[in-house]
């Protein structure tokens, strides 16, 4: 990056480490912090779409569709986050890859399933092998969003079932005396005030995706564990920085960082929640009444 | 109609690229000298110039990219990448499952690194990367394994004490042990298993295998991999 690092082994000390800072790997690496972010970003409002669809889905009185919800719900549950993780992947991956395959190569006569290899015509492939390296970073990571948020969408719809339900019975009541339908009901008064009771449990979520996004790399995207397990390791002279096992200060760093992800967001939180639960029934709500008395 | 709309998507994505014949190689990228990831993040080490040279031979445009040690068989028959070359010695148990070219860098004796001289490699706790011929030979001793997924950590268990020593190729193992200032030390006899290291494909690629073995032929015959087996790993790298 600067003129003084072309040579690492002439410098020392201070221009040493500047120098092995900016690296081309640690800028690699402060990028990988902006996936993460970007990852988060992402993944929350989809997360949220899946939770709300497969909430409605739950309560639905059409039976298929409220049994599917109830499915989505208790399947994604039922089973370790990892087993998802890496199931997804692959069966997205070569699921994507096989409808490319029937539409690009109908005439393809080789078997796609060969024992345990899975081969598609090169034109189906996705991203093409003639792809750049950053095509590849993006459809892993388009993936990993997917997969992020269809885990987490499950966990999303059963918090908001929930809250659905814990609105009091009376105020929909109330709705239906004033004369509103029930789609009035529900989009005027049962949606607005489930949230006071949604809120602790997708706060929750929040902090256990945050924590979550290490699984990044099990789905092929180099975040910031797989750079920090990288440059923290011992360098011997094939490198241009040698340096002994850094691992410590590396993992260190991002233990900070973690902390302040979730210390900045539980104080997002707890701002949000004193403002849903003004004028509610609930014990907060009267709280915050008897303050402002 | 949510899978028409994603095929129509991934017909917009993959529209505008040509087809050209790429072949994709994966590395695994923390194996120094064999392979690793530079400072300026991206693949170097012995096999970044040896696959270039062989890429060049064999008129084949490749790309790199790397994988988890762990994952980098599975992946390769899923069709993520069409070539490993990743140190990867050759093996009959790895051959029922994908091919081998001939080899590229010549058999070479595992050896144990220990702490200290008195080390028991013998009945002691020793460690090795997983899915290795290494950790397989550990597995058949008295020794008790502990396995973890990248040649560092197998190295810095031994530097913390969490095993007695490390077993692996004396390739990786040399200028650990030269750059230690002491600390780490060869111990025990070298112990030779594998049949060398070797390009891995896809069993169903035996054209691409077939021009790989002519360039990896040629190399071997001008002598030019001998140079660069000598430019990274030194005089003690074996030779063919």
């Amino acid at each position: 990056m600067f003129d003084v690092c072309v040579d690492p082994d002439s410098i020392d000390g201070l221009t040493w480490g500047l120098c092995y800072l900016t690296s081309g790997k640690h800028l690699d690496f402060y990028m990988s912090f902006v996936t993460v972010l970007t990852l988060l970003a992402v993944t929350a409002p989809a997360a949220m779409a899946l939770g709300f669809g497969g909430a409605l889905a739950a309560r639905s009185a059409f039976a298929p569709l409220r049994w599917f919800g109830k499915a989505y719900t208790a399947m994604v549950r039922g089973v370790p986050d990892i087993v998802y993780f890496l199931f997804f992947v692959i069966a997205l991956d070569q699921g994507i890859e096989w409808v490319s395959h029937q539409y690009h190569c109908p005439d393809w006569t080789d078997p796609i399933r060969n024992g345990l290899e899975f081969r598609v015509c090169p034109e189906a492939k996705v991203p093409p092998a003639s792809a750049s390296p950053f095509a590849f970073q993006a459809y892993g990571f388009f993936l990993a969003v997917i997969t992020f948020a269809i885990v987490f969408g499950a966990f999303a719809a059963n918090v908001i079932y929930g809250a659905m339900q814990a609105v009091p019975h009376a105020q929909l009541e109330t709705g239906e005396a004033y004369g509103m339908s029930p789609a009035q009901v529900f989009r005027r008064i049962l949606v607005p005030q489930m949230w006071t009771y949604a809120l602790p449990g997708l706060a929750n979520l929040w902090m256990v995706l945050i924590k979550a996004t290490p699984l990044l790399f099990l789905l092929g995207v180099k975040d910031i564990v797989y750079f920090a397990r990288e440059l923290g390791g011992t360098k011997t002279q094939a490198y241009a920085y040698p340096h002994p096992d850094w691992r410590l200060y590396y993992f260190l760093g991002l233990l900070l960082f973690y902390l302040l992800m979730t210390k900045l967001s539980e104080m997002f939180f707890n701002r949000l929640n004193a403002r849903i639960s003004r004028g509610q029934a609930t014990a907060a709500g009267d709280a915050a009444r008897k303050v402002a008395t | 109609m949510k899978k028409l709309l994603l095929a129509t998507t991934l017909l917009a994505l993959t529209a505008g690229f040509a087809t050209a014949d790429v072949v994709r190689l994966a590395t695994e990228g923390a194996y120094p000298p064999f392979n690793l990831i530079d400072d300026k993040g991206e693949v170097g080490g012995f096999e970044r110039e040896f696959g270039d040279e062989v890429c060049k031979r064999a008129a084949l445009e490749c790309t790199w990219s790397t994988n988890e040690w762990d994952s980098i068989i599975p992946n390769l028959q899923s069709g993520n990448y069409d070539v490993i070359i990743a140190g990867m010695s050759i093996t009959d148990e790895r051959k029922e499952v994908i091919d081998f070219t001939q080899n590229y860098y010549p058999p070479e004796p595992s050896a144990y690194v220990a702490a200290a001289a008195d080390a028991d490699i013998m009945a002691g706790v020793v460690s090795a990367q997983v899915s290795t011929i290494q950790s397989g030979y550990i597995a058949s001793t008295k020794a008790t394994l502990l396995e973890f997924p990248t040649p560092d950590e197998t190295v810095a268990a031994v530097r913390n004490g969490e095993a007695v020593a490390v077993f692996a190729d004396k390739a990786y193992l040399r200028p650990l042990v030269e750059e230690s200032a002491g600390a780490l030390m060869f111990v025990g006899e070298d112990v030779a298993i594998g049949g060398g290291v070797g390009l891995g494909v896809r069993q169903s690629d035996q054209e691409l295998k077939g021009k790989l073995d002519a360039a990896i032929t040629t190399m071997k015959e001008d002598g030019s991999l001998n140079v660069m087996i000598e430019k990274y790993f030194g005089a003690e790298g074996s030779k063919f």
